[in-house]
This record gives structure tokens, C-alpha cells and sequence, in this order.
């Protein structure tokens, strides 16, 4: 798949997209920003160049433009404005759409997005400009006459070694305008230490041309960020007075400029690209599977080992379980990914709510660094989308409220992530109105998600508005209100095995919690026999371990609640909800399992202990069992079920209910 | 002489090819044919996992070289009494399609007996009175020499199945 150039390209022109969008985003802070200036003109520039090398010619003319326009503020001749980092943001939208779908009925659209750039530059240069800029494909350049441009042309040594003809390029100048090319052999070395591999010479090149400089600089497109280039442009006996005006007229005659490796690449590439290797994912996903397999057979060989008692064989698997560990742990981080990369996608969401809202809104953001499992990252996307817009069209006030409330008109919304154990707890704080109790209920009982005067705790209430078809909006706006979306947000998370939990004081703010299990393909449980078969319980939600003794059992028997220090604690014997058929131990355990703020007792049988867990999805087949997660093969080669604690509290608690309803 | 057959749409079981190679196999002394493209493997009979919640047709889940695979007993799908495995018994492991995705499953077998080549010409539908069990869940049946082979509509027993999950058939 990615040995395909074309999926390589749009791979990389996401990455130049994302990269191009947050120095878009931080110049719109800060429009004297020099490094994000440099930062948004180096993606343009790559995006162009590999859009041109592989095929996509629209993209690269329309692109070009940006560049055109962003070179000029980089060289300080127009300033940074909001009006075009906004056109260039919209420009970057339109790019998307050329890669997506190239072909010409894309024309318009540029046509227009050029205007507006176009404008945005400075309308001063607009009546001459405004058509030809956006139907050219070449750069408005010098059109007036020739000029003469000096060239020092330096590629790296092991430029030959890596594929490149010095000779091609030159011949290519040539084919640029008139040549007169020097060879510079200062740096030759003396014929001992000459290595015949190596590129020893450098050049010097007068160029008489009427194109553009930019233009020069594409000949070199491929090598120019290993290799120094300068481009000077020598005195003219015509220096065209009154050339267009739009930036692209010849500079004065002494402006020297370095297009060195080292200036243009000083964040990406250079030493980090060389160090980085990209791997498509589902390799990831194989290895991971291998490693999982190794696992198991490694804890089938530890108990061999204990049962055989042969000492050597002992160390020898003993030696085999540490690797395998480290092993695992070492995969386990390759699919770590940070956090960072998840937020910023929301900066563009939120600058485009805040315009289309009318609200001044700040997005801050915290624990970037923070690493999550790739798949996680991926599924965690939709429901982070939901809960931001949630924020900001039912929480955040418009600027005159805000301002009548005695708050600052901006509103924050946070997105913040912190690793807690085993999970990561990602939460999305807004400084708005905060949920409005009565409404949520009211809302909930005219939707008939809830009783009229049910008793309900704080958290239940603000629970009902990640319940399907629940909306507060008066009015559906674009954003949200149509009842959809948050429900989303409780499925996602659930099937991540994660939980929410919402805090809101009324008029101060509300703030979402997600936490997560870090990581989706192996778990920490407990083993635990219920019945023949056994089970894993994830060990993130156990909270402890009793037992139940069988005078207990009998006397609890038709309420099934045990007392754990002064609260009543519902608990369910899953050898009858699993139908076991088979007699009760007479030392039953109970392990006390939680969801954030919901407990409940599992009797088991016997708790065999800690158990590290390899998750194997179950087919569709057992879509209805739905009280387990996934499925696990233990050391013998047996598989055991993983309990899914969300939907076995969710039964704990119904019966519970059932329970008050009855009393 | 089998122009009808001809006309008739798309078939799963007889391609463009007038024979298929076919693994016969026993349940409850009627003989079952699976096309042998789809078996992927047969195994001994393994310490199956019983799955609470789940459909009674598949109700159990087996290790097949590491990955978890349902495990299903088209016998209760057929409506045909459950038995105890012997020492003939095995697992057909095969390849289906669920609601569109490729999926192994075990299916349980009394006796697996030879591949051998079934003739289309051999065929014939469902007779659509005198059967005893559900008729959208077999394909055809294939004469061979005094007996009937039965051999199964997958497609339609695991969408189905797959149905009757949806509805919540669980304990």
C-alpha cells in the first residue's frame, strides 16, 4: 500500500497540511511571527515541489501562488494580515480538494480563492493584477526584460551516491537561458585523498534569463534542501522601471540570498527525517499479533518449566520471560502517539466556530506530550469533535453575555491530557454557563429518558445527556442541538473501555473527563473461575477482593446486596447469569468492580490470579454477549472470556433499581 | 439437460464449474458437504469455551492457532437433536461471510469422511414439502448412490443466525 508514490504523496501532504495549518493558526496569535512565517512558506514550497513531481499540476500552480505571496511576507515586502493567513487558510482547504480529486473543475474555485488572496495581499496592485495572477500558472515575474542572475552552486558530497547528475542540472540551467558556467575546484583535494565517489566540484554560473527566480530555484527542486545555493542578481544596464509592483520586481541589485540546507530545514527534515522510519500500521498491528502469540507461549512454557522442575529449563524460561516482557513493552511503545497531534486539529475547528458563532474563543491546550495508543488516538478523534462543539455552542456565552456575567469576553475552552496509571484522562473544560440542572431534567423527562421525580444523583442527571436523542438546544443550529452526536460520544467511549465523567457548576463552567485505557491490545486482569470456565476481569476497574462466606450467601439471597464498610453494594452471582449449572463453592469470592463512581460485587468461584491479557476481538457471530469485551487464550492453551465491567455495572445497577422500585 | 440450472443467478456452490470438490462430514447419520475451498483445516475435537449471552447455535468460542473463533453446531440451527462428541468427532474449521466480513468459524462434525468430486448434474433443490428441517438453510441435495447429501446454505445460516442475534436471543 504505501509503495504506492501516490498514497506516499497524499500521506505527506497531510503531514505538510497539518504542519502549514498550525503556523497559519500560531501567525494569527502573533502576525509578526518570523519562524511560523518561515514555517507556513517551507510547507507551501514542499507541497508545491512533490505536488509537481508527482503529477498533480493543478495542485502545483495553485499552490504556487500561495507560495508567491507568502514568499513576499517572508521577505518582509507585504505584511502578515489577517485577511490573508484567513484566504491562505481557505486556499489550504481548496489544496485538499486538488488532491483529492484532481481535474480542471476545480478551475473556478481557484480562480476565486486567488482573488481573494489577491486582495488580501494589498488591494494597491489589484487592478493590474486581479485576472492575470489567477489564471497564470507562471509567476507574474519580470516580463520586461532579461536579467542576469549569478549562481554559486554547491551539492552535497555524496550528492552522486545518492542519485543525483550534477551534469543534469546544469544542462537543465541551460535550458533555463544563457549559461556561462565555471567549474570551482577550491575544495578539490589532492589526488591521494581524492575519493572518486565524492563531488568534489562546485560551480559558478552566470544566467542570463527572462524567468523568474523561482524558477531558477526548480531546476534544483529535488536536491535543494541538502545543498547551498545562492542566487544573486547581477546589476542591469535595464533595470525595467516600474515593473508591476506585486513584490516579484527585481530586487535591489546587492540582495544576496542563502537558500542553505541549514536556514530552510533548521525543524524538519535534516536530522530528524534520517532518524524516523514510517511503517504502515497494519505492519504494526502483525508484529503486534506476533508479539501477543509470544506471550502465551512463553507463560505455557513458564508453567511447563515449573511443573518439570528441571532447573536449567527454569533459567532458560525465566530468561524468555524477561525478553518477551521488554519485548512487549518495547511494541507497545512503537504505538504510542502523542496526544499533541490530536489536539491541534482542533485549532482550525475552533477558529472556524468562533467565526461561525460570533463567540472570541481561546483554545488552550495542555499535556501534548502525553502518549496514547495510535488506534486510541484515532477512535478518540469523533467524540473529542462533539464534546469541543458541545462546549462552545451550548456552553460558552456570546461576548455580550460574557461581558454582563463579569467575564472576560474571550471564552477558554481547555482540551488537556494527563496520564493517570494505566489510563489517560483527556479533559475538555469550558469557562461558559455550565449545565442548567432543571433544563437537563426536564429535557430527560419529556424525552422519557427519566421518571417525573425520579431520585437521581448529581452525576446520573448530567449522565442523561450522553443518552440517544437528548438535545437542550432551543434552536438546532449547525453546530449541534440535533440530539445526535453525544451519544456517540458515551458508545466511543465505551467501546474503548474508557469512561466519563462530567463536573459543572452553573454559570462558572463544566468540564468533561475522559479516561482511557492507554493502550487496547493487552491488559493487565485477574483470572477468576466461575463455574468451569474463567474469566478475565481488567484489573483497572477492580477495586478489591472479599469473601463471601456461604452463611452469607444464603442470607443475602433474594436481595443481593453486601455491606462493604456502611454503603450497600449490589452484586451479581455470575454463575447464574452465565448459567453454569453447577454447584456454589463454599468459599465464594466477591471482587468489588468500579466504574467511576458505580460499584458492584462479581461472585466467583475462585480467583486463580493476576493474569497479563492479550485481547482477541470476538466475531459478530457474539455480538450478543455483549457482557464480554473480547476473549483471551491463556497459558494452557484454553480460552477465557473478558469480562466487560461497563455493561456488567449497567446490570448491577438496573437490578439495583428493580430492587427500590420493589421495596 | 440442465438449462434450468443454467439460467438460474450467480450460485456459491456450483461457480461456472459443473463439479466441486466437496468434504463430506456426519451429523447425526445425515451426510453433509461443505465445498472444500472454504475448509480451512480439521481439528481434533478441543476444550471448547462456552460463551454466555450468545446465540445457542454458536454458543462456544475455540483457539485456533492464537486467534479466538466461534464455534458452531449447525445441528441446533437445523433443528436436529444436540450430541455429546465421540472420538470420531471433529472441528471443520471454515471460512464465511458475516454481515461482510470474512470470518473463520469451527463448525462441530460427528465424522468427517473423504473429498471427493459432487456433480452438478447430481443436484437437485430443496424439495419444498417432506423435509424436516428448515429449507432456506439447505442449498441442495446430491444424490450419490442410495443417499442424500445435504449440503447447507452457510451464507443463509450465519446471516440468519446473525438476525436472530440482532433480536437478543440470550439467556
Amino acid at each position: 500500500m504505501m509503495n504506492d508514490p501516490i498514497q506516499v504523496f497524499r500521506t505527506e501532504a497531510s503531514e505538510l497540511f497539518e504542519q502549514i495549518e498550525s503556523g497559519l493558526l500560531d501567525l494569527l496569535h502573533d502576525l509578526s511571527d518570523r519562524d511560523q512565517i518561515d514555517a507556513v512558506f517551507r510547507g507551501l514550497h514542499t507541497l508545491k515541489g512533490s505536488g509537481a513531481m508527482f503529477g498533480f499540476e493543478g495542485l502545483a500552480s495553485f499552490t504556487h501562488h500561495c507560495e508567491t505571496a507568502f514568499d513576499q511576507v517572508r521577505k518582509g515586502e507585504v505584511p502578515a494580515t489577517e485577511a490573508l493567513v484567513s484566504a491562505i487558510l481557505n486556499a489550504q482547504d481548496h489544496m485538499k480538494a486538488l488532491i483529492e480529486s484532481p481535474g480542471p473543475h476545480h478551475d473556478a474555485q481557484s480562480e476565486r480563492l486567488l482573488l481573494t488572496l489577491n486582495a488580501a495581499l494589498g488591494g494597491s496592485s489589484s487592478a493590474s493584477a486581479d485576472g492575470q495572477i489567477a489564471i497564470e500558472g507562471k509567476a507574474p515575474s519580470t516580463k520586461t526584460g532579461s536579467t542576469t542572475w549569478r549562481l554559486k552552486i554547491r551539492l552535497p558530497k555524496n550528492a552522486m551516491a545518492n542519485g543525483t547528475n550534477p551534469l543534469g542540472l546544469l544542462n537543465e540551467l541551460r535550458g533555463v537561458g544563457e549559461c556561462e558556467i565555471t567549474a570551482d575546484r577550491t575544495s578539490f583535494p589532492d589526488f591521494l585523498n581524492l575519493s572518486p565517489l565524492d563531488l568534489h566540484l562546485a560551480w559558478d554560473v552566470t544566467l542570463t534569463t527572462e524567468r523568474s527566480r523561482s524558477e531558477i530555484e526548480d531546476v534544483f527542486m529535488f536536491v535543494i534542501d541538502d545543498m547551498q545555493l545562492e542566487i544573486q542578481e547581477l546589476p542591469m544596464r535595464s533595470v525595467p522601471a516600474g515593473a508591476v509592483g506585486d513584490g516579484s520586481a527585481p530586487r535591489p541589485p546587492q540582495s544576496v540570498e542563502t537558500v542553505a540546507a541549514g536556514k530552510l530545514t533548521d525543524t524538519k527534515s535534516g536530522s530528524k527525517a534520517g532518524d524516523n522510519v514510517k511503517v504502515p500500521a497494519e505492519r504494526l498491528d502483525e508484529l503486534m499479533d506476533r508479539v501477543g502469540e509470544l506471550v502465551i507461549a512463553q507463560s505455557r512454557l513458564s508453567q511447563l518449566a515449573a511443573s518439570i522442575g528441571n532447573g536449567q529449563l527454569r533459567d532458560v524460561s525465566e530468561d524468555v520471560d524477561r525478553l518477551s516482557g521488554e519485548l512487549r513493552d518495547t511494541m507497545m511503545v512503537l504505538r504510542m502517539v502523542p496526544v499533541g497531534s490530536l489536539f491541534s486539529r482542533f485549532r482550525r475547528l475552533v477558529h472556524d466556530l468562533s467565526r461561525e458563532t460570533g463567540k472570541t474563543i481561546e483554545l488552550q491546550t495542555d499535556g501534548e506530550s502525553t502518549e496514547v495508543d495510535k488506534t486510541v488516538i484515532e477512535r478518540l478523534a469523533d467524540p473529542l469533535v462533539h464534546l469541543v462543539r458541545n462546549a462552545i455552542d451550548h456552553g460558552l456565552e456570546g461576548p455580550e453575555e460574557r461581558l454582563r456575567n463579569g467575564k472576560s469576553s474571550t471564552g477558554i475552552v481547555s482540551l488537556s491530557a494527563t496520564q493517570a496509571g494505566g489510563e489517560v484522562v483527556i479533559s475538555i473544560k469550558d469557562d461558559g454557563r455550565g449545565i442548567n440542572r432543571e433544563r437537563v431534567r426536564a429535557k430527560g423527562e419529556a424525552a422519557g429518558l427519566v421518571q417525573p421525580g425520579a431520585v437521581m444523583s448529581d452525576q446520573e442527571l448530567l449522565q442523561l445527556i450522553f443518552k440517544p436523542g437528548f438535545s437542550t438546544a432551543e434552536k438546532i443550529t449547525n453546530l449541534s442541538g440535533r440530539g445526535v452526536g453525544m451519544d456517540v460520544v458515551r458508545r466511543t467511549i465505551d467501546e474503548l473501555r474508557g469512561t466519563i465523567d462530567i463536573r459543572s457548576e452553573f454559570g462558572v463552567g463544566s468540564e468533561v473527563n475522559l479516561r482511557i485505557p492507554l493502550t487496547l491490545a493487552i491488559i493487565d486482569g485477574l483470572l477468576v473461575r466461575v463455574g468451569d470456565s474463567r474469566y478475565v476481569i481488567p484489573l483497572s476497574a477492580v477495586e478489591e477482593c472479599l469473601e463471601l462466606s456461604l452463611e452469607e450467601d444464603i442470607r443475602s439471597r433474594g436481595r443481593s446486596f453486601i455491606s462493604l464498610r456502611d454503603s450497600l453494594v449490589p452484586f451479581l452471582r455470575l454463575r447464574d447469569l452465565f448459567a453454569t449449572g453447577t454447584e456454589p463453592e463454599l468459599h465464594q469470592k466477591c471482587v468489588i468492580v468500579s466504574t467511576g463512581n458505580e460499584r458492584v460485587g462479581l461472585v466467583v468461584d475462585q480467583i486463580i490470579g493476576d493474569h497479563q491479557t492479550v485481547i482477541k476481538s470476538m466475531s459478530k457471530l457474539h455480538s450478543t454477549a455483549d457482557m464480554f469485551s473480547g476473549a483471551t487464550i491463556l497459558g494452557d492453551g484454553g480460552v477465557a472470556l473478558i469480562m466487560d465491567v461497563n455493561q456488567l455495572v449497567l446490570r448491577g445497577q438496573s437490578k439495583e433499581a428493580l430492587m427500590r422500585a420493589a421495596v | 439437460m440442465t438449462s434450468v440450472l443454467e439460467t438460474s443467478r450467480p450460485d456459491p456452490i456450483w461457480p461456472e464449474a459443473q463439479q466441486i470438490e466437496a468434504l463430506l462430514f456426519e451429523l447425526n447419520r445425515e451426510t453433509f458437504a461443505l465445498n472444500a475451498k472454504v475448509v480451512q483445516e480439521i481439528l481434533d475435537v478441543m476444550p471448547e469455551t462456552r460463551v454466555p449471552g450468545s446465540p445457542s447455535f454458536v454458543n462456544s468460542v475455540i483457539n485456533f492457532r492464537g486467534k479466538v473463533i466461534p464455534l458452531a453446531d449447525i445441528r441446533i440451527a437445523f433443528g436436529m437433536e444436540p450430541r455429546e462428541s465421540s472420538i470420531d468427532s471433529r472441528f471443520i474449521v471454515i471460512e464465511v461471510d458475516v454481515s461482510g466480513e470474512a470470518t473463520l468459524v469451527g463448525v462441530k462434525a460427528d465424522k468427517v469422511h473423504e473429498v471427493t468430486a459432487l456433480s452438478r448434474t447430481d443436484s437437485e433443490p430443496t424439495p419444498s414439502v417432506g423435509m424436516r428441517w428448515r429449507q432456506d438453510y439447505i442449498h441442495c441435495l446430491v444424490k450419490r448412490g442410495s443417499e442424500f447429501i445435504i449440503i447447507p446454505n452457510l451464507q443463509a445460516i450465519f446471516a440468519h443466525e446473525e438476525r436472530l442475534s440482532g433480536n437478543g436471543i440470550s439467556d
